[in-house]
């Protein structure tokens, strides 16, 4: 458009800003500012990043309240994982006693930790809401059979889910009404 | 003092103190490197180094968790990594010259301090003064300027040997920066050596006689355009931003030093900072009064050691303030390009130290003719 572009007059620079001391002079000033403001830097371990809601962490395996495994072995994690970090073997559980109406369970359960790659599928695909990606981010370790954990470790790091959901205890219900495949 | 008859006893004190004044002024070099670390990290908001603790005293309640906040230790983990690290030599330099190389760096910046004093004591007998030096010699300052320019030497010695175009262009670029600097450190020194010496009196180019010239009146308040132009000048002849030209990271890789590993490379940066140190030093003495207090408060202190003590902490204080001006200066002002430094030093510089010169010469004749009789 023609006619709107407005010109700028540039002024010739004064004596004062030719010699560039009251510009350098400003400069100071300002760095001398900075040397007393807030530092940045966090601390890292001692001061902890905040972690923000949905953080896809270490992936783990809970219990439910009553204490026994939420996972059935259905291996649809295991299928899904992109890297192929998972590996489950499935297992048989005594019909018996305290898993007596549990379906099936891991006997063996390993996240390769160096394959992982916290995408966080195997969270979501889990139908029974056994895998949880946790908030731990800091990994360390020696030896490469070190970042392998166990069943024992995912456990350990998954604690117990306070989900309200008593699938065995409703089963065992039904199962009692005479209702078996519920 | 103390009668020495023997020779042999005044070369051991002597080497004493010299084996003194080396200690000082490189724990005041390495110490300007954490400075330099800790005031960078001020200026753009971080930390800088707080971790580094020593045994023993990181381990006293209050104040060892103080100190390594405070990156106390850091200056002896940096030496000693500096000292242990495997020392690759490439293939391609000069052997001989690349070992040379550094120590021709470091002599000038230890030998300079040899006729550096640094304050004084008032005998309690005579009540005379007597200035605190390793080396009271008449041309004081000549010494001064023309050792501390050999450092220079070290620089373009190890850029050539390198045999590396970046290393290369480094020490070309100081040697040309140094030789348009020195010009405008010398005329705008004249100035203050003229003013000292009076017409009539013996004189000469001592330190000692330009510090004892400010006591009313320190050469900064009544000289300021030289004290600029020296600044500037000094600037330029430390290698400091924002004339650091022989190693402009930036467009050079790591310039002179590109090559330098381990304790050789070591040996470079303690020199620039000792080279920063006694830049400073020489500052003071020649601008900012050296060891008088205050401009006609020179010397409040009692005869005898006290005041000896209380002098050279006033001179270093001044000392120690300069080189945070410097690593201040640094982390303020960006780098000049090339051709700018030399049409800095050359056409803008080096003209108005001449005018500065010529006009204080012409104010001295005036006053020597109307007024002084």
């Amino acid at each position: 458009m023609p006619g709107k572009t407005k010109v700028l007059e540039r002024k010739p620079l004064s004596l004062a800003e030719r010699t560039y001391l009251p510009q350098i002079a400003t400069g100071l000033k300002t760095t001398f500012k900075n040397l007393f403001s807030e530092k940045i830097t966090r601390q890292y371990p001692e001061e902890q990043p905040p972690i923000p809601q949905g953080y896809r962490g270490v992936p783990t395996l809970v219990k439910d309240p009553n204490g026994r495994e939420k996972c059935v072995s259905c291996q649809l994690c295991e299928f899904v994982c992109p890297p192929k970090a998972i590996r489950i073997t499935p297992g048989e559980l005594d019909d018996e006693g305290e898993t007596a109406h549990v379906e099936k369970g891991p006997q063996e359960f390993e996240i390769n930790m160096l394959r992982c790659i916290y995408c966080g599928l195997c969270q979501e695909v889990c139908p029974e809401e056994a895998i949880w990606l946790q908030n731990e981010f800091s990994l360390s370790g020696y030896t490469r059979e070190e970042f392998i954990n166990n069943k024992e470790k995912l456990y350990e790091l998954g604690g117990t889910l306070p989900d309200e959901h008593f699938k065995w205890d409703k089963k065992k219900a039904a199962e009692e009404a005479g209702n078996p495949h519920h | 003092m103390f009668e020495l008859t023997s020779l042999w006893q005044i070369i051991l004190l002597k080497t004493f103190f010299a084996f003194c004044m080396v200690s000082v002024v490189m724990g005041i070099a390495a110490y300007s490197v954490l400075a330099e670390r800790k005031v960078s990290s001020w200026i753009q908001g971080r930390i800088g180094p707080n971790r580094t603790t020593l045994p023993i005293i990181g381990s006293i309640p209050m104040i060892g968790p103080f100190l390594t906040r405070l990156g106390v230790f850091q200056p002896v983990a940096d030496g000693l990594k500096f000292l242990f690290k495997e020392e690759p030599v490439p293939k391609h330099v000069n052997k001989f010259y690349y070992n040379l190389a550094p120590v021709v760096a470091m002599v000038p910046a230890l030998t300079t301090m040899a006729v550096l004093p640094f304050g004084q004591i008032k005998d309690s007998v005579s009540s005379e003064y007597v200035p605190l030096i390793l080396a009271n010699v008449d041309i004081g300052i000549l010494f001064l300027f023309a050792i501390s320019s050999l450092g220079v030497y070290g620089i373009v010695l190890g850029a050539w040997a390198s045999n590396n175009k970046y290393s290369f262009m480094g020490g070309i670029r100081s040697s040309a920066q140094m030789i348009s600097y020195e010009l405008s450190l010398g005329l705008a020194a004249l100035p203050v050596l003229m003013w000292a010496n009076p017409p009539g009196a013996d004189g000469g180019m001592s330190l000692i006689n330009v510090v004892e010239s400010q006591q009313t009146i320190w050469n900064i308040f009544w000289q300021p355009l030289s004290a600029l132009l020296f600044l500037v000048a000094i600037f330029a002849e430390t290698n400091r931003a924002p004339f650091d030209m022989p190693e402009s990271e930036t467009d050079l890789v790591g310039g002179f030093h590109t090559e330098y590993g381990a304790f050789k490379f070591g040996m470079f940066f303690v020199a620039e900072y000792a080279h920063i140190v006694l830049g400073s030093a020489v500052f003071t003495l020649l601008f900012l009064g050296g060891w008088n207090l205050a401009p006609g408060f020179a010397f409040p202190w009692p005869s005898g050691y006290i005041g000896g003590v209380a002098s050279t902490l006033v001179f270093l204080a001044k000392t120690c303030f300069l080189i945070f001006f410097f690593i201040w200066v640094r982390w303020t002002l960006p780098r000049f390009r090339y051709d700018q430094v030399m049409k800095l030093g050359w056409s803008i510089l080096l003209p108005i130290a001449i005018v500065n010169l010529v006009l204080n010469i012409a104010i001295i004749s005036v006053w020597d003719l109307y007024f002084a009789s």
